[in-house]
């Protein structure tokens, strides 16, 4: 079975933001709602300038999974971390959780009210029909459920950012790390999202074939 | 836990959409096509496709298959926003556009696209268009009919024609039309009476245009974006490629990957920089000494490649002799930059061949453009990279089709197809448009002004605003017709504002039209005109790429609201002054859903056919270019060449020159004036252009020196009847091409017979082989010299490196330089900052379009300038602290402070999108109600300062002055 993964060659990313507007496209994101981002550390400083494209890594053990107090939180077969927004308080706890700060809350009211949670899908809709109005309404397209990946990789410039199943993201990134001599074989947040020999069978997968951990060496 | 789709089949879903370094890697091995075989779409539709519900098939064939998939369908159009051209398909239910695919199959962008390419589907919203025609009344913005706009609009313009004649009017085309809507246009303006007309290109790359086109023959990109990927090494200078054309750097992480270095000199650590191996910082202005350094230590080294100068370069020598003029010291003290990174640049792309250039508005924008771009093709000619893949000049252009519209477009120096406007040029479309010359003459105020070039974009607030005896035309400018572009893109916003109050009548016809109305109805109560424009994607038609190649365009969705295609506007307004007949006389008309006669574009397309013979716009016939946008699949992403399908053969939309008719099959070129291939094949050589002698020195090619398999191997000049007698080939020509070809060259030739005869039979090319002109013989400086901007910070380098004198009459202006820059000679003094101003990715041009797309704008919601922390400290101002951005022509802008060390501490830098504020003031309420962008800022423009390129009237932008203070 295919585990999706997302990943953010920062050799790559250009801070174009075509994720982020595809994102917004597809969905049909409001204002305000930031499912996807991009993040550039060192602004501007010579030499240390990088660029990442965030939005839910959609975890192999996932931080917002374990500290729902509804457990509004699910996992698809593909590994996808979705969520029903008929459960979900809009609590805010899974945005503490969080490492990636994906999780999004559009409405902010008295006592603190934030509606209901929204986040990155990777395009695979929610626990509605598939392709039904009612998914699209509160989740966006399901483009997964129509055999196509989610919008913001496909449509990314510089295919910086990849998603898809694990080995084939792993795939595709260790061939361009060995082309480039080595050179970016961080994957910023790939362990964090997808461990380092978890117990859990996906992510024995993904590890299996991930490029090589942050801080280790790289492929050669 | 919820598990959802449990009884979906299991299996190898593998998927990704990436181009993976092998699909690159192999010359022409897996390509997007296998690729995307070996991917989830390919897998979803064929291995588990039999269990799926009947909406999860559709997407894979979508492209094809459209009927069977139901109420949707695909059309696929580009991208409007800048020149790379990336291809997009749009799904449309019941004419509403309710989904945007990448198109994989693109050799161009596979798939890929920015910001602005990712959110095209909100044109189909357009919630903040102007809706329908308006008129500013006592004030005030009214709603009228299209009836009576015409009415209105037509009778002020033909008053203003018979009280103070045709020049009168000034008409702004745009960058933005289609090939057909630009190449129409300049044909009304002609049927007008008038050259006052012009586009973007004049405040992009217009000095690129004159300077490339008189060093070696054509005014382009030499290569494409795809060709970068052979590239060795890369040098960036004036160029933020990332932010300007972010779908470039799919091929140029490409190369670099691959191991090409990447070298980018700005005044600015870009995000294009970011990604470099080495970033050079250069101060603004500078770039002709920068230049010299680099090309000094290539000649002392000896890294010049002698055989190719010898066979295929005039003038070298003057530039070596200039060269070693910039010695070290000089350079560091003009430009900043010390030796070791000179060296640096020069040994990079002198031992890291073929190595390539590329350069945008850095360059083009000063008083020096036409020089600086010069010296970069000296650079190369020296290295022998031109003419070679992987190597040339990278020019890359601005927006979507300002290449095309630059060559086919309202320009007011030359017809279509840089034919000039000498009687000639206006005899060989008169045939062509089936008009009779006498016609037309009479059109105009008189012969001289038929074929005197008219005001330039970035000037006309000068034919408003000058003493009318100081100007080459009768009356001072009376009228203006902003048809697609924006006025804060050009400079002296202050002086503009003075120009619209003072005109009779400004028309604006544009999707977004609001910038224009709200600085027009800031000063004025009556007599502008807002006429609703539709988008690119509600209509059809063909836009040239910045690698010159053609793409056609499906219509999307029915225009929005009222709005109307512009070339529907074009006639409506010929029927009203009297030129219907002759402005279509070979153009079919169909009539739209609401009745009005809209021209043919594939017609139109097709009589650009018939006389755009001299850059080759001959063979993009509408039915060839329909089938590559129907077998994009079958092009190399590598080469941009299909190896199979029913395009064998020809390159990626026959990029231009493509020449002889259609029948003539040729393929397109590639990469211009590489003579490793055969003429039919794309191949090619430096054009004779401008004589075949200089002072006794032969311009023709060296012997040996020809395109492959030319049965003239030695240099050669144009064909024209004549040639083609002495050589004994005549009588390969029909009976009806002789008719034709009879006093005619391969330019007016209108049978193509002459350019089928030289390059199907004898591999030769019809404008012959020459040499490239280092020295410019016929610009102000032949060799290109640095001179300081006329508002510097530096009064002793003035003294060094003075501008030029005053001009007279100059594109019908007065021009000043040496006026200003002794003026304002210690200016530094007060404003001692260098204001600089570029792109945001966000954001295109003028910007009211993007500010108005919601997607966008929400990702830079505020203007801005850039400056160094120190510069910030010393002025006690933090990140995000308002403050003023005064200027020495007195205007003051206020803008928030990013403070950042990605400028140095003598430059800040501004991004020139942004307009709907002034001096502090929010205009809103000067727009039409509804059809105000969503973000609205401070013009860079507003700021900007007087100055103009030597040749072309570009509007120096890049090196100007500043003083900031918190507000």
């Amino acid at each position: 079975m295919a585990r999706m993964k997302f990943l953010c060659d920062t050799e790559r990313c250009i801070e174009c933001n075509g994720c982020v507007t595809a994102c917004k496209n597809e969905h049909e994101v409001p204002w305000g709602v930031q499912r996807r981002r991009v993040v550039t550390i060192n602004d501007g400083v010579v030499g240390q300038e990088k660029s990442l494209s965030v939005a839910c890594m959609h975890c192999s053990d996932a931080p917002c999974m374990a500290v729902c107090p509804t457990d509004c939180f699910y996992r698809t077969e593909e590994g996808v971390v979705l969520h029903d927004k008929d459960v979900c308080i809009g609590c805010g706890y899974c945005f503490y959780a969080c490492p990636f700060g994906a999780p999004q809350f559009p409405q902010s009211g008295t006592f603190g009210l934030r509606g209901k949670m929204d986040k990155c899908t990777f395009c695979a809709g929610g626990p509605e029909e598939d392709g039904s109005e009612a998914e699209f309404e509160k989740y966006g397209k399901n483009r997964l459920a129509e055999g196509k990946l989610p919008l913001c990789a496909e449509m990314c410039s510089t295919k910086a950012l990849l998603a898809g199943d694990a080995v084939e993201v792993s795939n595709i990134f260790r061939e361009r790390v060995i082309r480039r001599g080595g050179k970016g074989v961080e994957a910023i947040g790939w362990s964090t999202a997808y461990g380092k020999g978890s117990a859990d069978a996906d992510s024995r997968a993904a590890t299996a074939t991930a490029p090589a951990p942050e801080k280790t060496g790289g492929a050669q | 836990m919820l598990v959802k789709r449990s009884n979906r089949p299991s299996g190898p879903a593998s998927s990704a959409q990436a181009d993976t370094a092998s699909t690159f890697s192999a010359p022409r091995g897996l390509d997007r096509r296998s690729f995307l075989k070996s991917s989830g779409l390919a897998a979803g539709a064929g291995a588990i496709g039999a269990g799926l519900p009947f909406a999860m098939v559709r997407p894979a064939d979508a492209a094809t298959d459209t009927k069977a998939a139901g109420t949707v369908e695909m059309r696929r159009s580009v991208c409007t926003h800048c020149s790379v051209g990336c291809a997009i398909d749009a799904e449309v239910k019941n004419g509403v556009w309710v989904g945007q695919e990448p198109v994989f199959d693109s050799p161009i962008n596979l798939g890929a696209h920015c910001a602005k390419g990712a959110s095209v589907r909100e044109h189909g919203h357009g919630e903040h268009r102007l809706r329908t025609p308006m008129k500013l009344h006592n004030g005030k913005w009214e709603r009228l009919s299209w009836d009576a706009a015409l009415k209105e609009v037509s009778e002020k313009l033909l008053a203003i024609r018979e009280k103070d004649g045709p020049d009168a009017t000034y008409w702004v085309g745009s960058s933005k039309h289609s090939n057909e809507q630009a190449y129409l246009l300049r044909k009304f303006v002609s049927f007008w009476g008038t050259n006052n007309c012009d586009h973007q290109a004049r405040v992009c790359h217009s000095t690129t245009v004159a300077g490339v086109a008189n060093t070696w023959g054509y005014g382009a990109m030499t290569n494409s974006y795809n060709d970068m990927q052979n590239a060795k090494a890369i040098f960036f200078i004036g160029s933020n490629a990332a932010e300007a054309h972010p779908v470039s750097m799919l091929h140029i992480l490409h190369a670099k990957e691959g191991g090409a270095k990447i070298i980018v000199a700005d005044p600015r650590f870009t995000r294009t920089a970011a990604k470099a191996d080495h970033y050079v910082r250069l101060r603004s202005g500078s770039d002709i000494a920068l230049i010299y350094g680099v090309m000094r230590h290539i000649f002392e080294n000896g890294w010049d490649d002698k055989k190719y100068i010898e066979d295929r370069v005039y003038g070298m020598d003057k530039i070596r002799e200039e060269s070693m003029q910039w010695t070290a010291d000089k350079v560091l003290d003009v430009t900043g930059v010390p030796d070791d990174q000179v060296h640096l640049i020069a040994e990079t792309m002198a031992k890291n061949k073929p190595s390539t250039v590329v350069w945008c508005m850095g360059q083009t924008q000063h008083t020096t453009g036409n020089a600086i771009v010069r010296a970069m093709c000296n650079l190369q000619l020296a290295l022998g990279n031109v003419g070679v893949s992987g190597g040339g000049t990278n020019i890359f252009r601005g927006h979507d089709n300002v290449q095309g519209a630059t060559d086919v477009g309202p320009n007011p120096d030359s017809l279509p197809g840089y034919y000039g406007i000498a009687a000639g040029a206006w005899k060989h479309w008169c045939s062509v448009w089936g008009v009779d010359y006498e016609w037309v003459k009479g059109r105009y105020a008189s012969p001289g002004m038929m074929e005197k070039s008219g005001i330039t974009v970035s000037r006309w607030i000068d034919g408003v605003l000058e003493k009318n005896e100081l100007i080459d035309q009768d009356s001072n400018l009376k009228a203006v017709v902003y048809w697609g572009m924006a006025p804060n893109s050009q400079t002296r916003g202050k002086d503009m504002l003075e120009a619209m109050k003072a005109l009779e009548l400004l028309v604006v016809v544009d999707p977004y039209p609001s910038a224009t109305a709200a600085m027009a109805a800031s000063v004025r109560k009556e007599g502008v005109y807002l006429l609703p424009a539709a988008t690119q994607f509600e209509t059809s038609g063909s836009c040239t790429a910045s690698n010159r190649s053609l793409q056609w365009r499906e219509k999307i969705i029915e225009p929005l609201f009222e709005s109307k295609p512009d070339h529907t506007i074009m006639y409506a307004f010929a029927k009203r002054f009297g030129f219907e007949k002759e402005f279509v006389k070979n153009i079919k008309l169909e009539k739209d859903k609401q009745g009005w006669d809209e021209p043919s574009m594939e017609d139109t397309l097709r009589e650009i056919n018939r006389g755009t013979w001299t850059i080759g716009y001959s063979g993009q016939s509408p039915e060839r270019l329909k089938l590559h946008m129907k077998h994009m699949d079958t092009f190399s992403a590598h080469t941009l060449k299909a190896d199979s399908g029913p395009c064998a053969g020809d390159y990626f939309g026959l990029p231009w020159p493509c020449y002889g008719t259609p029948e003539l099959k040729h393929p397109g070129t590639p990469n211009l004036y590489d003579t490793s291939l055969h003429v039919m094949e794309g191949g090619g050589n430096f054009r004779a252009n401008f004589g075949v002698e200089k002072d006794g020195v032969s311009l023709l090619a060296g012997d040996g020196s020809a395109s492959k398999g030319s049965d003239l191997p030695f240099g050669y000049p144009e064909f024209d009847h004549t040639l083609l007698k002495k050589l004994g080939w005549w009588d390969e020509l029909t009976d009806a091409e002789k008719k034709a070809a009879e006093g005619k060259n391969w330019k007016t030739d209108s049978s193509g017979g002459i350019i089928r005869v030289a390059m199907q039979n004898h591999g030769c090319h019809p404008f012959g082989n020459a040499k490239a002109r280092a020295v410019v013989w016929n610009f102000p400086d032949p060799v290109p010299k640095h001179r300081e901007a006329l508002y510097s910070t530096r009064p002793d380098l003035i003294d060094k490196y003075p501008t030029h004198e005053d001009k007279k009459a100059f594109w019908r202006l007065p021009t000043l330089y040496k006026t200003v820059q002794q003026q304002w000679k210690n200016v530094g003094k007060d404003f001692p900052l260098i204001m600089t101003s570029g792109r945001l990715v966000e954001y295109e041009g003028g910007g009211e379009e993007t500010r108005s797309n919601p997607w966008l704008a929400e990702l830079q919601q505020d203007m801005f300038v850039e400056l160094n922390p120190a510069t910030a400290a010393e002025r006690s101002i933090r990140d995000r602290d308002w403050v003023w951005v005064k200027s020495p022509t007195g205007s003051q802008i206020k803008v928030r402070a990013l403070v950042t060390p990605r400028v140095g501490t003598d430059t800040v830098f501004l991004p020139f999108h942004f307009s709907g504020r002034w001096m502090g003031q929010d205009l809103l309420n000067f727009y039409p109600v509804g059809a105000a962008p969503i973000v609205r800022g401070e013009s860079v423009n507003a700021g900007t300062t007087y100055g103009y390129d030597v040749v072309t009237m570009m509007q120096e932008t890049k090196t100007t002055v500043c003083q900031i203070v918190k507000a």
